[in-house]
C-alpha cells in the first residue's frame, strides 16, 4: 500500500524519513544505516567535511544516487555567519538546499529565532531552498513561511536528547496552520516517536542520534523506516478519534432509526 | 561582573571539609538525581563515592555516548616557544632552568605544520611560555596568520592576555583558549609561582572572564593535579565552569586533567592522584555536565588512555612533542615535560576504531565564523 509522496520545493520524496550523519562509529556503518533507513535526504555538517578534498571520507560514503545532500550550518551563531557558510556549502556541495541552523547556545544547541528569521529571509532572496531548524514556535513558523522557506523544522525536544515529542501541543498548532511541509527535527529518540509525529500529520521527521547511537544502527534505521511508513499510512487512513467516555457499538437509541 | 565574588564566598577549608564530609547517602542521591547540582558533584568526588566507581563509569559512558556519539576528536599541541620569564616550580620552561631557549620563526612553524598535516591533523593547539618581549601579542598574531590557512581550528595555551588582546586575536582565527588556574589555593599558588607575571593569582583567575567578554568561541579550564588537594581544586573548577556557562552562554567549554609529570628541575607532587581517582573525577564531571568536552593528553599512559576514552573523554592528543620544533625543526631539544604515550596518531586512530569510535580530525570550519583566510 503506497502513501502519498512528499513534495518540498518541487522535489518529490518517497521517504518521509530524513537522516543525519553525525555520531556514527565509522563512515561505512553510517552508509549502511542510511541505506537501511530508505532516506533520500541526508544532512551533512559543513564543519565535518573537508570541502577542499575530493576524497573526503564522509562524502565518499554518501555518494549514492538516492541520497540528496542537505548541508547544515551547525556551528554558526549569527545570520551573517549563516549566510557566509551557506554560500560556501552551495559552491562546495553543488546544492541550493540548506538546513539553516543557528544556535548560539553550545550547551543545548537551541536555535536563535531572531537570527534564523533574518538569515532565512536573506537566503531565500539569494535563491536557496531553506529548511530552518527552529523551536516549536507557531508564530515563528508563519513568519518563516512568509519570507519563503521551503519547509519548517521545529524541534520535538532538545537535540540529541531522545526525549520525543515534548513540544506536541505546539507541533499540533504548527501542523494545523502550516502551508509548507513540517519536518519534526531533534529529540526523536524511538521509532514510536517518529510514528507519532507522522500520525499527527507531520510531513517528515529527521533522525540522527537515535540511529547512530543505537546498539545496532542498521537495524534501528530499518525500524525507523517502518515506523515512518506506518505513521504516515495511519495519518492518511484517518485515525479514529479518541474519546473520554465509552461509546457502545450497539447504540441505545438505535430503535428510533 | 566577574567570578571573584563567587570565589571569595567559598573559603578553601570550608569547601574541602564539605567534600570530605559527604556520605554514601549523599552519593546515592547524586547518582539518582535527574539533573545534578554542585553539591551532588561534591558527593561524587568525595572519598564516599569510591565504592560507586563502576556505577559512575556506566552512567558517564551512557551520557557521553548520547551527547557526543561514537566519536572522539583528535588534536595536537604545537610548541612555538620555550622562552619564559616566570618561575613555576613544576615546569621545565621555568626561568631558573638552564635550558636552551628557542622561539620558532614563521618558516619553522610551517615546517612543523607540514608534519602535523601529513599525520592528518586539522585541529592544532599552539603553546608557548610567557615571554612578552619575544612571544607577545604581535608574535601570536603572526603565528595565527601563518598557520590559519593550514588548520580548521586553532587553540592556544599561552600566557593570560588582556581583553583587548583577545579581541585582536579572535578575528585572526583564534577559536579556543585554554587557561588552567594550576591551583585555586591562593597561598599555594603564590608559593609555586614566586616570580614573573604569572605570580598574580587574580589576573589569572579573571582570565576566563576576559575571554568571555571578548567573545571567544571555546575555552578550556583545568588545574594541575599534584599541587594541592585534587578534590577541592576540582570543585573550584566546576564552580568556575558553572559561573562561566551562565554568564558567557555562547561560549563552549572543555576541561582537561593534567597530572604533574617529570620535567627538568621539577618538584615532587605534593598530592598523588591515582588512576582510580582520576577516573572518578572524569566520571563526576560528566555526571555534573553532560555537554562539556573532556580532554586527555599524552601525559597519561597508553593503558590508561585506551580505557578512559570509553568513560567520558571526547578529545585526545597523539604523537605530541612538548619542545619547540619537536616535530621537524629540532626533534632532540628539551621537552616541557615527558609524555607517557608515545604512540603515533595513526596508532591512536586505529585504537579508537578497534573500540568502535570514529576518530574525528575535522569538526570545525573557519567559514562558520566568517573568518578571512587571507
Amino acid at each position: 500500500m503506497k502513501t502519498q509522496p512528499l513534495v518540498i520545493a518541487g522535489r518529490t520524496f518517497s521517504s518521509r524519513l530524513f537522516t543525519g550523519t553525525g555520531k556514527f562509529s565509522s563512515a561505512p556503518l553510517m552508509e549502511e544505516a542510511l541505506l537501511a533507513s530508505g532516506s533520500e535526504l541526508v544532512t551533512v555538517a559543513l564543519k565535518r567535511v573537508d570541502v577542499t578534498s575530493a576524497d573526503d571520507d564522509l562524502l565518499r560514503h554518501l555518494g549514492h544516487v538516492q541520497f540528496s545532500l542537505l548541508p547544515n550550518t551547525s556551528g554558526v551563531r549569527t545570520a551573517k555567519e549563516a549566510v557566509f557558510a551557506a554560500q560556501l556549502a552551495r559552491e562546495a556541495l553543488e546544492t541550493d538546499w540548506l538546513k539553516l541552523e543557528i544556535h548560539p547556545d553550545p550547551k543545548y544547541l537551541l536555535p536563535d529565532p531572531v537570527e534564523t528569521l533574518k538569515a532565512a529571509e536573506e537566503l531565500v532572496k539569494l535563491g536557496f531552498v531553506v529548511l530552518p531548524y527552529i523551536h516549536a514556535d507557531p508564530v515563528l513558523c508563519k513568519r518563516l513561511e512568509e519570507v519563503g522557506v521551503a519547509a519548517v523544522m521545529p524541534l520535538g525536544s532538545p537535540i540529541g536528547s531522545n526525549k520525543g515529542l515534548l513540544t506536541r501541543e505546539f507541533l499540533e498548532i504548527i501542523i494545523g496552520q502550516s502551508r509548507v511541509p513540517v519536518v519534526v527535527d531533534a529529540g526523536i529518540g524511538a521509532p514510536s516517536h517518529a510514528a507519532a509525529a507522522l500520525e499527527m500529520g507531520a510531513d517528515a521527521v529527521l533522525v540522527n542520534t537515535a540511529i547512530a547511537v543505537a546498539g545496532q544502527p542498521v537495524a534501528m534505521a530499518h525500524a525507523f523506516r517502518l515506523a515512518v511508513e506506518a505513521g504516515r499510512l495511519a495519518y492518511e487512513a484517518k485515525l479514529a478519534a479518541p474519546v473520554s467516555h465509552a461509546v457502545a457499538s450497539s447504540p441505545l437509541t438505535a430503535f428510533l432509526d | 561582573m566577574s567570578f571573584r565574588p563567587i570565589f571569595a564566598a567559598h573559603a578553601w577549608d570550608d569547601v574541602k571539609a564539605g567534600i570530605y564530609a559527604k556520605t554514601a547517602a549523599d552519593v546515592e542521591r547524586a547518582l539518582a538525581a535527574p539533573k545534578r547540582t554542585l553539591a551532588d558533584f561534591q558527593a561524587l568526588i568525595s572519598p564516599a563515592a569510591a565504592p560507586y566507581l563502576e556505577r559512575m563509569a556506566q552512567l558517564s559512558q551512557q551520557l557521553t555516548r548520547q551527547r557526543f556519539g561514537n566519536t572522539v576528536q583528535l588534536y595536537v599541541p604545537l610548541y612555538l616557544s620555550n622562552e619564559c620569564q616566570n618561575i613555576c616550580t613544576y615546569c621545565g620552561f621555568s626561568l631558573d632552568n638552564k635550558i636552551r631557549r628557542r622561539t620558532l620563526s614563521s618558516v619553522e612553524m610551517l615546517q612543523e605544520a607540514a608534519v602535523l598535516k601529513q599525520w592528518g591533523y586539522d585541529h592544532v593547539l599552539l603553546v608557548t611560555g610567557e615571554a612578552n618581549q619575544t612571544v607577545g601579542v604581535d608574535y601570536l598574531e603572526k603565528a595565527l596568520q601563518t598557520l590559519r590557512p593550514h588548520f580548521s581550528h586553532i587553540s592556544m595555551e599561552v600566557q593570560p592576555l588582556d581583553q583587548a588582546d583577545y579581541e585582536r586575536l579572535i578575528p585572526q582565527g583564534l577559536n579556543t583558549v585554554l587557561v588552567y588556574q594550576e591551583t585555586y589555593h591562593e597561598a599555594d599558588y603564590r608559593q609555586h609561582h614566586p616570580k614573573g607575571k604569572k605570580s598574580n593569582f587574580h589576573y589569572r583567575l579573571d582570565t576566563p572572564d576576559r575571554l568571555g567578554r571578548a567573545g571567544i568561541h571555546k575555552m578550556g579550564l583545568g588545574v594541575l593535579f599534584g599541587l594541592e588537594d585534587w578534590r577541592t581544586d576540582a570543585f573550584y573548577t566546576a564552580l568556575h565552569l558553572d559561573y562561566l556557562e551562565r554568564t558567557y552562554w555562547q561560549t563552549k567549554y572543555s576541561l582537561s586533567f593534567p597530572r604533574l609529570r617529570p620535567a627538568e628541575g621539577l618538584l615532587q607532587p605534593k598530592v598523588e592522584m591515582t588512576d582510580r581517582e582520576l577516573v572518578q573525577l572524569i566520571c563526576a564531571y560528566r555526571l555534573l555536565n553532560e555537554e562539556v568536552e573532556l580532554s586527555i593528553s599524552t601525559r597519561e599512559s597508553p593503558t590508561f588512555r585506551d580505557n578512559i576514552i570509553r568513560l567520558g573523554i571526547t578529545s585526545i592528543s597523539a604523537g605530541s612533542k612538548t619542545n619547540p620544533g619537536g616535530y621537524a625543526v629540532a626533534p632532540e631539544s628539551l621537552e616541557q615535560f615527558e609524555i607517557s604515550d608515545e604512540r603515533s596518531p595513526a596508532d591512536i586512530a586505529a585504537m579508537l576504531r578497534r573500540q568502535g569510535y570514529e576518530p574525528v580530525w575535522k569538526d570545525w570550519d573557519p567559514t562558520l565564523t566568517a573568518i578571512s583566510r587571507r
